[in-house]
């Protein structure tokens, strides 16, 4: 049952209270997308054993979407931030690059 | 035999005897008794029959370990099988029975299976039942159901309450021995909130049997005063009878209380968050694996002790005692100084030292050093042992009469609650066993470690080093407590008994004794390739049973190991997964049973529903009325008769279930825009208009009718079942994708009761409530008004689902009921009929509007359902656009949406396929469509159907096949799907 804190309202949420929403910061495409690129965007997805990036919703709270940096393995959560973003935020990434000096994720390092 | 002795016994209350009965036979026993104490105080040492070959078994051990003594227990209501007789108090006019035998305990056809145990080795159902294949339905499957499942299923509803509670705490402390008492305290006196449990009704574990003093007083005095010192502390809270059940990702535990008290909840089920956990759970003894060590009156070393400790019960006048270890001499000992017999100690160690040797060899018992065990003797029960030397194959050096062999190979830390959030084991060479790693503990939400075990769970063995460890483990200030307990002798790791023992020796030697898993078994299982230890598991089914081979684990992997000729560590262990014991699926369900499985929504006419004949169907978490029965009637005449006084005269539907999303601001119109396959955007105000939603693969999810309220609000319907998550859809987009877009949403389903009136007569009974200008020319059809009906605020929407003149009344919730019998009371004159989902459905169909979940399944998009002319070309962009252009959506093949005519007039079966001609790769039957909706038409006098059909709009005429279930053909001809009223000159007037 993991804990994941909010971070719109601040609760450390039980999983019970959240919903998964999968990887985040993909970037939409639309009708005039080439087929691979369409193909990306809809199933293409990096699920990495290790750090990830994800959308969750405090459904059964504040009803907010947020992301979460969460090692897929170990289930350690390097931190959550606004889903109003296209890439995580540098404290979120200097936690990271502190905790596992080995991580990549897309082109992020 | 066992036996009752005359004193003795610190658990029992022998002022308060039990009566019970056991397979029928009445017998006696005390409170403080558990089922297997008071059985073998009654002489009764057979109490069931393994699994597979149905051999005699006997209790083996005190406690959660037991994998033999499983016992139906209770009666009716209160009946549950397979409880562990060696945990569950013994109560007044208990009923006890034995399982898996047939037709007695004593004689049992099943114990034929020992004697074909070579046809049934290990792997034997992989092997066998795939061959000959017909074998399987006349002989295998009869033979597996008939030996299958332990106990009996309760036939009656169980009576009893069961609930769960939430705790929080800084410090959980699972296990009430002295580790879990010394942690406890330490945290508890360091001013952390502390939770303390402890699975048995008693306090102090292992030392409370084994005595000596603790800080210079007597250990029961000690435990005594530390439970009343933690009693005092405020920050701590005690709960016995409550086992640790399970530890979940980031610190979540599940805790499973027996309350044994008639006037609480029978089991609860804890929840229980705490910021660190410290498991004091203790170790359990091995058994030997020397053969028939499966014989009743072979017992664990230390359940011997204990249960003549706790229960004043004997094993036997004469217990010979099989050890490689000090720790079982603790059994002689005792035995010896409780006035019974201890013919000999049979230790495999070539020269035992210790402390606890020279004290039994100064109380005048036997010790053969270097001696094993060849073979267990008699007949159902113990009746002696072979001696022989352990390092031999096994030749018999004497035989010595006897009633119980008390045996111990060693202790293993109880680790499950470590591992079962990912907790690393070490080998531990010195002590044989596997033990926590500190170093590589669960981990939490932020990378820190949470399990601490303290105690012989770490593998901390000696009493000493019990206190110390669990001092350490709640990070205790001052100096740990300490004992005068002696210091042990080291032991001598024993997989095989003796050691050079052959087959069939080897094939006698059990090791799961639940699942008959023998050491032949896992040896056959590394001969044949199973080198996985759980592929070895699953192949010879050890440690699967429902003692999860709380036993068995170490030995059958050591065996392995063996076998493998490889390390111990090499081999590792089996994943450990909560539960620790089963729990109760009453415990699970908690108080979610009956009424309270869910909640229940009601709409405001709910009450109006249930006094006026409605027969109820689910939708979502509503009730809604199917149809509204009669007295004299049939559902399905109903159903016909509110058809037919809709479509000749006035309805009455009661709405309100549909979702409503209001959807408001200055970018509320592009939102809509994006959400909707058509244009909201240019809706006038005052207009409605039919809208469809799809997912971004293109599918659709929802439809319903959008109102424009006005410049900047918009009011969107929804499916009944789908206003929370299309709400939730509509939120996602605007948090996460277009954040920056000034739009409100809000879900105001449960503020509007909705009222449909239908039919031709829909319109005059409005004008005759009057209030509101219902006529054609102020209100025609798609759009809608605000005003009073009756006094009552209301809007009143003319839309139709049905295909008739019909309106949608919509008004505050509370005025929902005044304003359905004011509809009543008014329509009276036209017999205004209240109908149901299923007319609803019916005159839906009949008019070919589709329904979603009936026509769309998650792979069908717009343009499979004729729906075209309801996504918009004047568009860039909405969601699903792109993903409507793949070229498999484009596929002129695709099922679609048509009308289906039985030849003979028919109802077709619900999600029938059509076959087309040959088969696929699988070899089935190719199809080229199904039934998606089917309907007897009251209307019509006959079946109509919509299905998706292969290109099936340009197939008008064509005569289809659907066969039934049972083969049966249903030849329909495919029509258009618009079988009544085709233009809409009944909606429109
Ligand atoms: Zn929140």
């Amino acid at each position: 049952m993991l804990l994941i804190t909010c971070p719109n309202c601040g609760v450390a949420a039980e999983e019970t209270e959240l919903h998964a929403g999968g990887e985040a910061h993909i970037t939409r495409f639309g009708p005039e997308a080439s087929e691979n690129d369409f193909e990306d965007y809809l199933f293409r997805r990096e699920n990495p054993r290790g750090v990830h990036f994800e959308r969750w919703r405090h459904a059964n709270g504040c009803g907010k979407w947020f992301h979460a940096a969460r090692c897929t393995a170990t289930l350690e959560v390097f931190g959550t931030y606004s889903a109003q973003t296209t890439e995580p935020p540098r404290e979120i990434l200097e936690t990271i690059r502190a905790k596992r000096p080995a991580w990549t994720w897309r082109d992020l390092k | 035999m066992s036996t009752r002795l005359a004193t003795g016994g610190r658990l029992i209350d022998r002022n308060k005897p039990l009566g019970f009965s056991f397979n029928g036979k009445r017998m006696t026993g005390y409170a403080g008794d558990t089922l297997a104490s008071a059985l073998l105080a009654n002489g009764q040492m057979l109490v069931g029959r393994s699994f597979k070959y149905h051999r005699p078994r006997g209790i083996v051990a005190r406690g959660a370990e037991e994998p033999n003594a499983l016992a139906n227990f209770g009666e009716s209501a209160a009946f549950e099988p397979n409880q562990r007789m060696t945990t569950t108090p013994l109560t007044e006019g208990a009923v006890i029975a034995s399982q898996n035998h047939w037709p007695s305990l004593e004689f049992d056809i099943g114990a034929i299976n020992a004697r074909m145990a070579r046809f049934l080795p290990a792997g034997f159902y992989y092997k066998t039942f795939n061959w000959p294949r017909g074998f399987w339905k006349h002989i295998y499957e009869p033979f597996i159901r008939r030996s299958a499942g332990l106990g009996k299923a309760p036939k009656e509803r169980d009576e009893d309450r069961y609930e769960h509670l939430y705790a929080f705490c800084d410090v959980l402390v699972i296990g009430g021995g002295i580790a879990g008492l010394v942690a406890a305290k330490a945290a508890g006196d360091s001013g952390q909130r502390v939770i303390l449990i402890e699975q048995t009704g008693s306090w102090g574990g292992r030392a409370a049997v084994d005595g000596g003093q603790i800080d210079g007083i007597e250990v029961m005095q000690w435990i005594k005063e530390t439970l009343q010192e933690l009693e005092k502390n405020k920050n701590i809270t005690i709960r016995p009878n409550t086992m640790g059940a399970g530890i979940y990702d980031h610190g979540y535990t599940l805790a499973y209380e027996q309350t044994h008290d008639l006037n609480a909840p029978r089991h609860r089920l804890w929840r229980i968050r705490a910021a660190k956990i410290i498991t004091a759970t203790g170790a359990i003894e091995r058994p030997l694996s020397f053969a028939n060590n499966d014989l009743p009156g072979v017992m664990l070393a230390s359940a011997v002790r204990d249960y003549l400790a706790d229960c004043g019960v004997s094993a036997g006048d004469r217990t010979v005692i099989v050890t490689n270890n000090d720790d079982a001499y603790r059994t002689a000992v005792a035995l010896k100084e409780g006035g019974l017999e201890v013919p000999a100690i049979l230790d495999a160690r070539p020269d035992p030292l210790g402390q606890l040797v020279e004290k039994a060899r100064d109380l005048g018992i036997r010790v053969e050093a270097g001696r094993g065990v060849a073979s267990v003797t008699g007949k159902g029960r113990v009746q002696g042992v072979d001696v022989c030397l352990h390092a031999g194959e096994g030749a018999v050096l004497e035989t010595i009469p006897c009633e119980a062999v008390a045996m111990s190979g060693g202790w293993s830390p109880v680790v499950h609650l470590w591992s079962h959030c990912r907790g690393k084991l070490i080998w531990d060479e010195e002590q044989a066993h596997f033990r926590p790693d500190p170093s590589r503990p669960p981990i939490n939400h932020d990378g820190q470690g949470f399990v601490i075990t303290a105690g012989s769970a770490s593998g901390a063995l000696q009493t000493n080093d019990v206190l110390a460890d669990a001092h350490r483990a709640a990070s205790g200030a001052g100096t740990p407590p300490v004992s005068d307990a002696i210091s042990e002798g080291p032991i001598m790791p024993v997989w095989v008994m003796p050691q050079g023992a052959g087959i069939e020796k080897r094939a006698k030697m059990f090791l799961d004794y639940q699942n008959d898993v023998k050491v032949s078994d896992v040896q056959l299982a590394a001969q044949e390739g199973y080198e996985s230890v759980e592929h070895a598991k699953r192949y010879t089914t050890l440690g699967m049973a429902t003692d999860q081979g709380k036993l068995s684990n170490i030995n059958g992997l050591a065996v392995l190991s063996d076998a493998l000729h490889q390390p111990i560590p090499d081999t590792g262990t089996t994943t450990f997964r909560p539960p620790y014991t089963p729990i109760s699926m009453a415990s699970i369900a908690g108080d979610a049973r009956g009424e309270l499985f869910q909640p229940l929504r009601r709409t405001p006419l709910h009450d109006w529903h249930e006094d006026n004949g409605a027969h109820w169907e689910p939708v979502g978490q509503w009730r809604r009325p199917y149809a509204f029965v009669r007295t004299g009637e049939s559902v399905d005449q109903a159903v016909a008769r509110e058809v037919t006084a809709t479509r000749t005269s006035l309805g009455l539907l009661d709405a309100s279930t549909l979702g409503k999303i209001i959807v408001k601001g200055p970018d509320a119109g592009k939102f809509l825009d994006m959400m909707y396959t058509n244009m909201m955007s240019n809706l006038a105000v005052g207009k409605c208009r039919y809208g469809l939603m799809c997912s971004e693969n293109g599918f659709l999810i929802d439809d319903g009718v959008v109102a424009r309220m006005s410049e900047d609000t918009w009011l969107c319907h929804t499916t009944t079942g789908g206003a929370d998550h299309i709400h939730g859809h509509m939120e996602e987009w605007l948090q996460t994708e277009w954040w920056d877009w000034k739009v409100y949403t809000a879900n105001v389903t449960e503020q509007w009761a909705q009222i449909g009136i239908v039919g031709p007569n829909a319109r005059k009974v409005l004008e005759k409530i009057g209030g509101i200008d219902v006529s054609a020319e102020t209100l025609p059809f798609m759009t809608w008004a605000e005003g009073k009906l009756g006094g009552i605020p209301v809007r009143a929407f003319r839309i139709s689902f049905s295909g008739e003149l019909s309106y949608e009344i919509a008004v505050a919730a509370n005025q929902g009921r005044a304003l359905w019998d004011m509809l009543h009371a008014a329509g009276d004159e036209h017999g205004a009929t209240s109908y149901g989902t299923e007319a609803l459905h019916i005159m839906r169909a009949e008019k070919g509007f589709i329904m979603i979940g009936d026509e769309t399944d998650g792979t069908v998009i717009p343009q499979d359902l004729g729906l075209d002319w309801a996504i918009s070309k004047k568009k860039d962009d909405y969601l699903g656009k792109r993903a409507q252009a793949r070229s498999h959506m484009t596929d002129r093949n695709r099922w679609k949406l048509v009308g289906l005519e039985t030849l003979d007039g028919s109802v077709l079966p619900d999600g029938a396929y059509a076959v087309a001609d040959g088969e696929n790769a699988n070899g089935q039957r190719k199809t080229q469509g199904r039934v998606t909706s089917t309907y007897q038409s009251p209307t019509l006098g006959r079946g109509i159907a919509m299905g998706l059909v292969s290109n099936g709009p340009d197939r008008m005429g064509d005569v289809l096949n659907f066969p039934d279930t049972d083969g049966k053909p249903h030849e329909a001809r495919i029509v258009s799907p618009v079988f009544y009223d085709p233009d809409g000159e009944k909606q429109n007037v």
